[in-house]
């Protein structure tokens, strides 16, 4: 256990204990105990554990085959794992559910419905009566900026903008726990540097636990309350960083922030070695 | 439209010339149209022949499609069901038409189940192919907002897969219309079959045009319907 400069990092020495960390002990929305999952014979995931407090952002972030969406697809209940269990909000879950919404690395909208109907899409399929529901989705419509794209098509919108037709879509149904799969990795520099910021945002202002995937590390500590880092071969948990000392900032402040670019710069000193 | 213009009056003048009594002039073809359409033997023939038609299409559509996305949707069904897909498909039908007198008789029904076998392999192909390209993603996101199967199947399945389903529904069509004709002629002569056959044996090769192009024009008017459809969903066919 160090510290340095207001970061708390907490080094976990084995898969089967209980993460440790000195900060304070935080209500935990999401508990990941002992997961694992195979694939045949390779083993994506082995007996992992970790916690996601409630009301932060956390990331995943790892190398590529490091389990991060395996991971999060087991949370989200689109995959069984072969051991262990998720507990959100006290209670195991075992498959989908209300109190947990995804959004997609390719979007995943209907091409054949308009903007007005993915976003209720998940709505729709609870039973939602279609005025309430489009009432709903026109409010989350204009929270991501996309006011007066109602009725347009996927076909007609610029990959960031289909990626906030998915983000309002998750936003519709209310969940408490958002699950993001490397969202904005399909998408513009640009409209990805926007959309850290606006998530940021999000983070403050919905009392939502967020469990974000991602490759990027720029990424993971500029948007993170708490950053898990996988690696694979096998797939553990090396370390939990969370970073303390520049998340009240302006969000134009944060990339020059020096405690920011040290964190990043200590993680990719870490992953160096399993870049392929 | 020109090109078809060129040929036609090639036709013409080739008929003209009276170089083989087999081929009229157009004109003659088309007043003998005329004046056959109105009558009842005409009238009598096309309403056998839409009957038998549309009864193998309705089958062949009823049945195709739902077989077709479940061998999409399951691999052990798709491993027992595609190699007899593959041969009837292939297979030269007209062949087994004895085989189905025998079994059905020499009425309406075989004539029926001679359309919809001509129709129905490449419908199954299609909606199987248009259910296996779908996008792993929409599945998930579909299960993750809680669609039940019934509902992933209505809400996703089924328009994911409708541009390719359209695409063998209009090819299956056309095959159906040779079904429908191909029965006629060999099982039981009513229908278009049996004018074909009365104006061949007796040489009235006007005649025989006449109803050529009746039919020729309704598949070619169903088709271009079906066409129509597919257009109408091109418009994310390819965003898939």
């Amino acid at each position: 256990m160090y510290s340095s400069k207001g970061i708390t990092v907490a080094m976990l020495p084995t898969e089967n204990t209980r993460p440790s960390t000195d900060a304070p002990a935080l209500d935990s929305a999401v508990s990941v105990r002992n997961v694992s999952k195979n694939y045949g014979a390779v083993e994506a995931l082995k007996n992992l554990s970790l916690e996601f407090p409630r009301g932060e952002l956390t990331s995943l972030l790892g190398p590529s085959g490091c389990g991060k969406t395996t991971l999060l697809k087991i949370i989200g209940g689109l995959l069984e794992p072969n051991a262990g269990e998720i507990e959100v909000n006290g209670k195991t879950v075992s498959g989908p559910g209300p109190d947990r919404a995804f959004v997609f690395q390719d979007f995943a909208l209907l091409p054949w419905a308009n903007v007005i109907r993915n976003v209720g899409f998940g709505l729709e399929l609870r039973g939602v009566p279609r005025s309430e529901r489009e009432a709903i989705a026109e409010k989350y419509i204009g929270n991501v900026g996309l006011a007066g794209f109602e009725k347009s098509y996927p076909h007609e919108l610029s990959g960031g903008m289909r990626q906030r037709v998915g983000l309002a879509r998750a936003l519709s149904v209310d969940s408490q726990v958002l699950l993001l799969d490397e969202p904005f990795s399909a998408v513009d520099e640009q409209n990805r540097r926007k959309f850290q910021e606006d998530l940021l945002e999000l983070v403050r202002n919905e009392n939502k636990t967020f469990i974000f995937v991602t490759h990027s590390i720029e990424e993971a500590v500029y948007v993170s309350d708490q950053i898990a880092i996988l690696l694979p071969r096998p797939s553990r948990v090396s370390e939990v960083i969370r970073p303390s000392g520049f998340r009240h900032k302006d969000v134009e402040n944060i990339r020059r922030d020096p405690e920011y670019l040290d964190i990043v710069d200590q993680i990719w000193a870490s992953l160096r070695t399993y870049a392929e | 439209m020109s090109s078809l213009l060129i040929w036609a009056l090639l036709w013409e003048i080739i008929g003209q010339m009276h170089l083989t009594f087999f081929l009229p002039p157009l004109s003659e073809v088309l007043v003998t149209l005329v004046r056959i359409l109105p009558t009842p033997a005409f009238l009598n023939a096309l309403t056998e022949t839409a009957y038998g038609f549309l009864g193998g299409v309705a089958a062949a559509i009823l049945i195709g499609i739902p077989v077709g996305i479940m061998m999409g949707k399951s691999r052990l069904l798709d491993e027992m069901l595609l190699p007899w897909v593959n041969i009837f498909l292939s297979a030269p039908l007209t062949a087994l038409v004895p085989v189905l007198m025998v079994l059905f008789g020499f009425g309406m029904t075989s004539i029926i189940i001679t359309t919809t076998l001509f129709a129905i392999w490449i419908i199954i192909l299609n909606a199987r192919v248009g259910v296996m390209q779908i996008n792993r993603s929409l599945i998930d996101m579909a299960r993750s907002f809680g669609a039940s199967p019934l509902e992933a199947f209505f809400k996703i399945y089924f328009w994911a897969a409708l541009p390719e389903i359209l695409g063998g529904v209009r090819i299956g069509v056309i095959r159906a219309v040779k079904g429908v004709i191909i029965g006629q002629l060999l099982i039981s002569i009513v229908g278009f079959g049996a004018l074909f056959e009365l104006y061949s044996s007796n040489f009235l090769m006007g005649h025989f045009w006449a109803v050529l192009i009746v039919l020729f024009g309704l598949a070619f008017t169903i088709s271009e319907f079906l066409a129509s459809l597919e257009r109408r969903v091109a418009y994310y066919a390819a965003k898939r």
